[in-house]
């Protein structure tokens, strides 16, 4: 039997099942019950080691080891290296250029995929082949273009064949080039994802409304469909954004050894041990990155588009 | 205005838009540039004895796949294989559980969501190296030994949680409240109407989410290197070979993975259409 009757209820027919004697939680307890394990992970395994770094790029090092202090140096020395302005330099240049080819790849596959195939079942199996390559390793997909660039490689073939040119071209492989084409190699769907799910979402009634209303393709385009998918194009160009800050192999392995990334050049501090200096590097991505976020979400509102 | 296009009235009748054609032909040629490299890969990886990671091929044979299963130089392929599936299942499972559970507690406004939701965000957007790093750091501090199912895995949920979470978001979002309403209405207890009608509705997307995480986890190398301790798992075995000697064994591997993809893929799509019938039928049955 039930012992909890609350004012309004007093009347009412109790149920039959055995109610249990525990309160009734208000929702915001609710949430916090099943946000917490996921809160409380990320608060300790990544805002704890995050701010211990942030700690560690002010103590001083030698040979030896790392001591406690509050000093600049660390920071001094990144920043006064000609060094690491060229690498940042070259990072955001690939990043910038990475972000804008697989946007345009990403949203017209996307589009193509979710506007202009019919069969769902069609459509599935083709997201299906975007998504294949994913599963197999980065690593040997960045290094499957070597024989595919390289001198005598399948694509100087095919363009010898076709009589484009008679001597291989040499720039292809291990140059700025083979670092784009491999960064759009490895990217390019995690634009996909994100803009095929806002697209999904249009109303197709929306699109048939601006087309009877006399919109052009390419009005249609810029006043509906680009609006409406902005939350798709923001969250790819995040992912591949940061992807291509923080990447560690493909620079060092694609350019041959033209370049570096900010992450290969912090490596190697790490792997010489030299935790404060590595710290303040770390910070310094870190806060270059954060702003580039920062500005992308202030031009679109992902929280209030993704949480309803 | 229209270049080339049919009239308007193509959109009643079946007549395919010129863009129709221009993006076709563009999903091609990405199909191309996808598959491009990875066909020279799966060609290579069947190179003969004395050949090289290169063209031109010198006969064929399956030596570089025997020599992934080979006891010497590649045996620790096998072993890390395994242990990159264990951390990829333990990875995927608990990813499951707590980002499904967050994107229901998103559906209610609570105070706090904000931070919850930007914690999130910049634990995605982190890069990978710098994640492992801090963990590494404070395991060294604590004195603690990193290892595969304490570091490693830690590294990895700060990525594939926010991942899972941000997938669910897409997911409840589609989810009609009503359905739920209507269980409470006739009836049913909060755990009912979680298992009968909340997660059986969501099925699709939470396996979504679980073949994601595992797919991370699976490839995932900046964010464990330097935090599994002793024993690599395959991405970092494979960085560990192209950095010392390369060989037609890579291809092999990324041939086999492949196939491996399509066979999952397959077995997959083969369950869920088969649970779709089951549902369509009971459907039929009840109505």
């Amino acid at each position: 039997m039930s012992t909890t009757t609350s004012l309004g209820h007093i009347d009412m027919p109790r149920p039959r099942r055995f109610a249990l004697p525990i309160p009734r939680l208000p929702g915001w307890a609710v949430s916090w019950l099943q946000v917490g394990p996921l809160m409380l992970i990320l608060s300790v395994l990544f805002a704890l080691p995050t701010i211990l770094f942030l700690v560690v790029s002010f103590y001083d090092y030698d040979r030896i080891g790392i001591y406690p202090a509050f000093i600049l140096d660390n920071y001094r020395d990144l920043l006064t290296t000609p060094a690491t302005w060229r690498v940042y330099l070259s990072s955001l240049k690939f990043a910038v250029i990475v972000w804008g080819v697989t946007l345009f790849l990403g949203f017209s596959v996307a589009h193509f995929l979710v506007f202009h195939i019919r069969s769902s079942m069609l459509r599935t199996v083709l997201f299906l082949l975007c998504a294949i390559p994913f599963w197999t390793s980065g690593i040997i997909r960045a290094i499957a273009w070597i024989p595919f660039l390289g001198r005598n490689g399948a694509f100087n073939q095919i363009l010898m064949a076709l009589g484009a040119t008679h001597k291989p071209l040499d720039f292809l492989l291990f140059s700025d080039f083979a670092v784009i084409v491999t960064y759009v190699h490895l990217f390019t769907l995690l634009m996909i994802g994100p803009i095929a799910n806002s697209l999904a979402k249009i109303d197709p009634a929306l699109i048939e409304a601006a087309r009877d209303a006399g919109a052009s393709r390419w009005r249609t385009m810029v006043d509906v469909i680009i609006p409406l998918s902005k939350t798709g194009i923001a969250l790819g160009s995040l992912l591949v954004f940061t992807q291509v800050m923080g990447d560690y192999f493909v620079v060092k392995t694609m350019s041959g050894g033209q370049s570096a990334s900010i992450v290969s050049m912090l490596s190697t501090e790490i792997t010489a041990m030299q935790y404060p200096p590595a710290s303040a590097n770390a910070m310094v991505l870190v806060l270059f990155v954060a702003i580039m976020v920062a500005c992308m979400m202030r031009v679109v509102d992902v929280r209030k588009e993704l949480v309803k | 205005m229209m270049v080339g296009g049919p009239s308007r009235a193509g959109a009643v009748s079946e007549k395919r838009p010129w863009t129709f054609y221009a993006l076709g032909a563009l999903f091609l040629a990405y199909m191309a540039f996808l598959y491009g490299p990875m066909i020279v890969i799966y060609v290579l990886s069947f190179q003969g004895e004395n050949g090289g990671v290169t063209f031109p091929m010198v006969g064929t044979s399956f030596t570089w796949f025997a020599d992934i299963v080979k006891p010497g130089q590649m045996a620790n392929i096998p072993i890390s294989f395994s242990r990159s599936v264990m951390l990829a299942t333990v990875v995927s499972l608990l990813t499951v559980i707590f980002s499904v559970a967050a994107g229901l507690g998103f559906r209610r406004r609570f105070p706090g969501s904000g931070v919850v939701f930007y914690l999130a965000v910049a634990s995605l957007v982190m890069p990978s190296l710098l994640v492992g790093f801090g963990i590494g750091l404070g395991f060294q501090f604590l004195g603690l030994q990193t290892s595969m199912f304490t570091s490693a895995l830690g590294a990895q949920l700060t990525w594939t949680l926010p991942f899972g979470m941000f997938a669910m978001f897409a997911v409840v979002n589609r989810f009609n409240r009503s359905w739920e309403e209507a269980a409470a209405d006739l009836g049913a207890s909060a755990w009912q109407r979680l298992r009968h009608v909340t997660l059986p509705i969501l099925l699709p997307g939470i396996l979504g989410v679980a073949m994601g995480a595992f797919t991370l986890s699976y490839d995932e190398y900046a964010r464990t290197t330097l935090t599994i301790g002793q024993n690599n798992t395959l991405p970092l075995e494979i960085y560990a070979l192209i950095s010392s000697a390369t060989s037609p064994t890579l291809f092999a591997i990324g041939t086999l993975t492949t196939g491996g993809s399509f066979l999952v893929i397959a077995i997959t799509l083969i369950l869920v259409m088969r649970m779709q019938r089951r549902r369509n039928a009971a459907i039929l049955k009840a109505g």
